[in-house]
């Protein structure tokens, strides 16, 4: 639920309090200071901000290939955003992801190793790769919950834990069982064309992920806002202890948000190699993981914040990639970019608490 | 110092705490503040304190229109609140509890705080030793360190916020020795309370809330009932006992141990009946809240058995080491003390607990189905919020009865901690009203509370803890408090 600004019957400090006291200017204002800050950055290294931000803008919308590709990279990252809202809701940290994306992409890219060449057609190989793509993402994320709930082990460590060695089994493979005949290059051979999935003629872009994505932040909607199960999960993030209490077993529930979350991150996985790059090669999980924790965040844990969030993440990331050739800029100024928007929306959101302190969380009697 | 308050308004979501309430005080008196919990008084407490602000209105101390943004602001001003739970620092010695809290720089002069601090006691004949630890003072020494903390800061104005709460009978007379004391020497007191004796023995003028608005105001002499009829718009009569009582045995309690790091209880043996009340009485940490505890599955015995007599021909089942959901489904229910902490969820609001609370009717949350229900039992158990409004938005007594109002059915038994502490009259006996009628319906009551009164009045039978020893239960018609006290003392057990 999203908490509603206190009502302020008398103007007590004018526009500017309003002003920084409502959610959505709030957030305006927020936008407004990391372009600002980033005006900054570009000056000092001594290009003009405004060709920049041009190229940007040209690079991640300006053309129709552009818009496909800013879709296609849009999949993973609002898949990894609205899985990482189970575990967010639960109070959870599953730092985990990008293992949880990583295992994913082994899994589905292992089934379909394993099944080419068999007479099993594409489309079921690609299902079953899918699922077990899914599997292979909950089953890394389920570890994770298993050691916080029976080992005392903290999921922030737990995951990043995981990561490490979720990184070592794809280097093991990619340089090793997988390796394709010849020099060792950090990416297994391509899929056969039969288990990709379907895409637009001309582009990178399938509609089978595009629909996937669409389909997967409607059900953590639905399921979040709508249903006992998440209700109650809710409740366990707010107060593990009194949920308990009224009978809610809280440790399983905190498990089956792990394992939710690990399905979302297994199928941005597997889409990333049967939808996208076809092959399994080092960081195939492309920091989606880290990113969605800030997206989740900015979002407040709302899944239709997401969306667009998610899609601006993805921009600047896209726009970014011209800079390099243009403007010989490092592409990571995408990064930097996010980092400042998600600094300033926090440091607003504290700004907001602190003005309307008081008006919430005290009781009084 | 002369403090007036005009017209403050204060919300908490759609809960109006303060509703234009004005008020003045004058140098020299004190200022009694009566009304029942969620009343609004401490609220408009909080505003002349600094924790909170309020939405509209005005402060004026001396006729000058002040603004308070924080309790340091307050402090400048000459205001000083002292707490309900001192806000001291246990862990350290007095005089540097004092420095703490003064804006005195890096390298305060030890020296000199002593002094002043030994002069300011002499006044109202405290012996506090300014080396000695927070923690080894009592609750009533506490409270005398924090009035001399926030005199020795320059406090014109005292607010005190139910300050005979946990305090022996000598330390309540010094406490009011030193109230008088204070008001002569100029200072403006606000008396905050819910005992009406206390304020009639203490106040020059007394105010109402009830809802957060003022209700009027009066001089002595006082009229007990007047001032009774202005808190709660209505004259109170004390209900008759409880539970009628039906001789059919519900549980057996048979031979439980309980093992704790600080206590061992040993061989527990009795019996509840249907419908009955049994109070636990003890001094804290006798051993009494593990007993509840382990009747309610949470806390599991290291022996012994639970049994719950099922049917006439007197079949049972021992619960001894299940589960706590196996506790729960058998209808025993447990309402913990710590109501933030273990029994409600902050954050979530009143309709979100009586879906979570209810059974579960498909796995989609039946929106209007739950809104419905929430208006009901808002009704039902008086609860002053909406279905929206967040848990810790709602005042202590009314968090209390919406606990009681999530109770599902059917109850069989039902754990209380502490069920009226820190509530007014009219909350407690409104909500042993309540769970009077669930006594009617077969359920039996077991609960804990350091008030004697509310343990003997409410019980059919009281047992008495003392160092980990439970006494024989003894039939609540039959024992005075002053009995009650000494078992409880360690007197008279054999």
């Amino acid at each position: 639920m999203v908490t509603k600004p206190a009502e302020r019957p008398e103007s007590t400090g004018g526009l500017i309090r309003t002003l920084l006291t409502n959610r959505f200017s709030s957030i305006v204002i927020a936008v407004l200071l990391s372009l600002a800050a980033t005006w900054i950055v570009i000056s000092v290294m001594g290009v003009e901000p405004v060709r920049v931000f041009s190229i940007m803008l040209n690079g991640s919308v300006g053309s129709v290939d552009a818009v496909t590709q800013l879709l296609q990279s849009w999949v993973p990252l609002v898949l990894a955003s609205s899985g990482l809202l189970f575990t967010f809701t639960a109070g959870l940290w599953n730092i985990g992801m990008e293992g949880q994306i990583e295992m994913g992409a082994i899994f589905a890219y292992g089934a379909i190793h394993f099944l080419s060449g068999t007479p099993l057609s594409g489309p079921l190989v690609i299902i079953i790769a899918t699922f077990s793509g899914m599997l292979g993402g909950a089953l890394w994320a389920y570890l994770v919950g298993l050691l916080k709930n029976y080992g005392n082990v903290n999921e922030i460590f737990g995951g990043l834990g995981f990561n490490f060695i979720a990184d070592a089994v794809l280097l093991f493979l990619v340089y090793g069982p997988w390796k394709p005949a010849g020099v060792a290059q950090g990416s297994t051979k391509m899929i056969e064309s039969q288990y990709w999935l379907p895409q637009l003629p001309g582009s990178y872009l399938s509609l089978w992920a595009l629909g996937a994505a669409i389909v997967g932040i409607l059900i953590v909607a639905v399921v979040l806002k709508g249903t006992y199960f998440g209700l109650k999960l809710k409740a366990v993030g707010k107060n593990a202890k009194a949920s308990f209490m009224m009978g809610i077993p809280t440790s399983r529930y905190m498990l089956l948000s792990f394992i939710l979350c690990g399905l979302f991150a297994g199928l941005a996985g597997s889409i990333q190699v049967t939808g996208f790059l076809h092959v399994l090669r080092n960081s195939i999980s492309g920091s989606y993981g880290y990113v969605g924790l800030m997206v989740g965040m900015l979002a407040n844990y709302q899944p239709w914040v997401v969306v667009p969030i998610s899609l601006v993440f993805t921009a600047l990331s896209k726009g970014a990639t011209g800079l390099g050739i243009d403007l010989r800029l490092d592409s990571n100024l995408s990064g930097v970019i996010q980092g400042l928007l998600v600094i300033f929306v926090l440091l607003m959101e504290g700004v907001r608490n602190r003005l309307s302190r008081g008006s919430k969380g005290i009781s009084h009697g | 110092m002369d403090v007036e308050l005009i017209n403050i308004h204060k919300r908490f979501g759609k809960v109006h705490a303060n509703n234009g309430i004005s008020l003045t005080v004058k140098s020299g008196t004190v200022q009694g503040i009566l009304g029942e919990n969620g009343a609004g008084k401490s609220t408009l407490m909080k505003i002349l304190s600094g924790f909170i602000q309020a939405d509209s209105g005005d402060i004026l101390l001396d006729g000058k229109k002040v603004t308070i943004h924080s309790p340091a602001d307050s402090v400048k001003l000459g205001i000083g609140m002292l707490h309900q739970d001192p806000q001291d620092f246990p862990p350290m010695k007095v005089v540097d509890n004092l420095i703490i809290g003064s804006p005195m720089g890096l390298f305060p002069d030890r020296k000199k705080i002593i002094r002043e601090f030994e002069e300011l006691q002499k006044q109202f004949n405290f012996s506090i030793s300014p080396e000695t630890y927070v923690d080894t003072l009592t609750v009533g020494e506490r409270q005398q360190l924090e009035i001399l903390r926030l005199l020795w800061l320059g406090a014109e104005v005292l607010i005190l916020d139910e300050p005979t709460t946990g305090i022996s009978a000598s330390q309540k007379d010094l406490l009011f020795a030193t109230i008088r004391k204070l008001a002569a020497q100029g200072k403006a007191i606000l008396f905050v309370s819910h005992k009406l004796d206390e304020v009639e023995a203490l106040c020059s003028q007394v105010v109402v809330f009830r809802q957060g608005i003022n209700m009027g105001s009066m001089t002595p002499p006082y009229q007990t009932d007047k001032l009774v009829e202005m808190m709660f718009g209505k004259s109170i009569v004390r209900s008759e006992n409880v539970c009628e009582k039906q001789e059919d045995k519900s549980f057996e309690i048979e031979e439980l141990r309980i093992d704790d790091v600080r206590l061992a209880i040993r061989d527990v043996n009795f019996c509840i009946q249907k419908g009955e009340v049994i109070g636990l009485a003890g001094m804290e940490g006798s051993g009494q809240a593990l007993i509840l505890r382990a009747l309610a599955g949470i806390l599991r015995p290291t022996g012994g058995h639970i049994y719950m007599i099922e049917g006439a021909d007197g079949g049972r089942i021992d619960l001894a080491g299940k589960h706590y959901f196996t506790y729960r489904d058998h209808g025993i229910h447990f309402l913990p003390a710590a109501r933030l902490e273990e029994g409600l969820i902050q954050g979530l609001s009143l309709a979100e607990h009586f879906a979570l609370a209810e059974e579960q009717t498909g796995f989609m949350v039946d929106r209007d189905q739950v809104e419905n229900l929430s208006k009901k039992r808002i009704t039902d158990f008086n609860i002053h919020g909406t279905p929206e409004s967040r848990i810790e938005e709602l005042s202590g007594g009314n968090q209390q009865r919406a606990e009681l109002a999530l109770m599902r059915d059917p109850l069989r038994l039902l754990l209380l901690e502490h069920p009226t502490r820190g509530l007014d009259i009219e909350s407690a006996m409104y909500i042993w009203g309540k769970l009077k009628q669930r006594c009617e319906d077969g359920a039996s009551i077991v609960f804990i509370s350091s008030d004697l009164d509310e343990v003997i009045h409410y019980s059919d039978r009281i047992l008495v803890f003392y160092g980990g020893k439970v006494s024989p239960a003894f039939e609540a018609s039959s024992v005075t408090i002053d009995m009650l006290g000494q078992l409880i003392g360690g007197k008279g057990w054999s």
